[in-house]
């Protein structure tokens, strides 16, 4: 059989980067599936705000190979491949990838980040990459000393812009809601506000992209007027929010309206095993720093998992006598009696039966999957079953039954 | 592959003979950079059966206007001094050698 991670991740944004340095600080056999070079969207930009220890900015390219060197110095493989397909329902999950491969783990924690959305518009389609733009340091260049304009008003819209204008004469923003309204950060707003390169078009959408081969003008619509009117430009940024790149996963793991992955605050989607980390999630903000915080945070709830499944399965599963599985919790007095009458009970019985401790609190999902609702709880098992289960008041009586009828048959 | 600029476009793609693949690229493309060595590899396994050249069209802006590419990654194939197909954004390795294997 070929080799099993530990943790496979899909997708080296920072959600994915992070996942990969914790995973391998707690010594998990951990491989970065990336399609090309790590870095995410986060590497598409040259200003990258908000990441804390760099007040006055940093590079999202310079950030992001730091983190990929951070990963793989611990010893993160990081895999230049895109994964296609996921089989996820068994212990041992599967990534497929385009060029045949297969990568089997028994964690999977999915980063694949998100993609800008397109507005279909009239003649987006047609000039993309001939004047019609979603990454402003790709093509900025082209554009020196001629004018563009940008779509959307959010942080990552109003940051472009301001980046644009080292390069083109003009920037204009066309923004939907009315003059001095926009949706991104103040500071951003200040700063773009002040640049004499930035010029606004309020109340407005975009209508139609125009050009022979190359974007010629814009024509565009005042939603209080209704009325139409052409502008002459030679490249067309959008930035009008992300979709995440989940479409693999649909009838896989429970995605959302929007396409985004559904998890608990540890991460968990809805299959076992299986972690989501970044843009891709239901989240209330999407930046760099969520992003590597929850990849540390799937990381971390992995390595807890394969710790709780993989000492259940040798201690209990794989005994070859039967056990008895005593959940308690430090701070449940009856749960504590429970546990030493078992401790006696095991030592008169000389090795025949085998006890195992369960702090329930530590080991949540085992309890819940076995059905344990009460502390104190005794559950039996013979050969990796359950055969009985005891809740509430623990009796010598009640359990010696259980064991006799286990032992003799 | 070979690395052509504005003094050399003429000659290595204009008037070469056969299919010629052009990868315009530019040092500040990530999604540039994270496509190429896979170009790298299928200019390597397709030696012979056309002529495999980069350009790098931030620092060759006019030509590239010229040839109308705005955007980056872009490949363009061409024959004969004229552009005959060409692949923009959201590039895919297969979808190159698939276009490479339809001209040859
Ligand atoms: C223009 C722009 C400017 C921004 N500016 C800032 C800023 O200043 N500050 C800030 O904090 N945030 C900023 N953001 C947001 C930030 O970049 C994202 O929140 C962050 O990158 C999300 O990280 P991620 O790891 O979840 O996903 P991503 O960064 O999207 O990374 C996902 C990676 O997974 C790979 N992938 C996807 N599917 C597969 C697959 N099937 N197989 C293999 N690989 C796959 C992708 O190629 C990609 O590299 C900006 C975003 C944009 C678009």
């Amino acid at each position: 059989m070929s080799e099993v991670y530990d943790i496979i991740v899909v997708g080296g944004g920072p959600a994915g980067l992070a996942a990969g340095i914790y995973g391998s600080r707690s010594r998990l056999k951990t491989v970065i599936i990336q399609k090309g070079r790590p870095g995410g969207q986060a590497a598409t930009t040259e200003e990258l705000e908000n990441y804390p220890g760099f007040p006055r900015g940093t590079t999202g390219p310079g950030l992001m190979e730091a983190m990929a060197n951070h990963a793989e110095s611990f010893g993160t493989e990081i895999i230049k491949e895109e994964v296609v397909d996921l089989e996820l329902d068994g212990e041992i999950k599967v990534a497929r990838t385009k060029s045949g491969k297969e990568y089997k783990s028994k964690i999977i924690i999915f980063a694949p980040g998100a993609a800008p959305r397109t507005l279909n518009i009239k003649g987006e389609q047609e000039l993309r990459g001939k004047g019609v733009s979603y990454c402003a340091t790709c093509d900025a260049d082209f554009f020196e000393e001629l004018d563009v304009i940008v779509i959307g008003n959010g942080d990552a819209a109003v940051e472009e812009a301001m980046y644009l204008t080292k390069f083109a004469e003009t920037v204009t923003i066309i923004v939907i809601h009315d003059e001095g309204i926009l949706d991104c950060n103040k500071v951003s707003a200040e700063k773009a506000f002040a640049n004499p390169k930035i010029k606004w078009v309020w109340n407005s959408v975009l209508e139609e992209i125009k050009g022979d081969g190359i974007v010629e003008s814009v024509v565009l619509k005042n939603i209080k007027t209704g009325e139409l009117s052409e502008m002459e430009t030679n490249g067309v940024f959008f930035f009008v929010g992300t979709v995440p790149k989940t479409e693999m996963l649909k009838g896989k793991v429970d995605l959302n309206e929007t396409g985004h992955i559904i998890t608990n605050d540890r991460m968990e989607t809805s299959i076992p095993g299986v972690y989501a980390a970044g843009d891709a999630r239901v989240k209330y903000l999407r930046q760099v720093i969520t992003a590597a915080s929850d990849g540390a945070i799937a990381a971390f709830a992995a390595e807890k998992y394969l710790a709780e499944e993989g000492g259940f399965k040798e201690q209990v599963l794989n005994a070859p006598k039967p056990v008895m599985v005593a959940f308690w919790a430090p701070q449940i007095e009856a749960s504590i009696a429970a546990v030493s009458e078992l401790e006696k009970i095991v030592d008169q019985l000389g090795g025949s039966v085998k006890l195992v401790k369960m702090d329930t609190y530590r080991n949540e999902k085992v309890a819940k999957r076995y059905g344990v609702e009460e502390i104190p709880s005794v559950v039996f098992f013979n050969n990796g079953e359950v055969v009985a289960k005891v809740s509430g008041s623990i009796s010598r009586d009640v359990i010696m039954n259980q064991l006799n009828s286990l032992i003799n048959k | 592959m070979i690395e052509v600029d504005k003094k050399t476009f003429e000659d290595e793609v204009l008037k070469a003979e056969g299919l010629v693949m052009v990868d315009f690229w530019s040092p500040k493309c990530e999604p540039c950079k994270e496509l190429m060595p896979f170009v790298a590899e299928v200019a390597e396994k397709y030696e012979g059966k056309a002529k495999f050249c980069k350009l790098d069209a931030a620092a060759n802006k006019r030509l590239s206007i010229s040839q109308k590419v705005m955007g980056l990654p872009t490949i363009g194939f061409y024959k004969n001094g004229e552009k005959i197909a060409e692949l923009t954004k959201d590039i895919s390795i297969e979808d190159v050698e698939a276009k490479l294997k339809e001209l040859i």
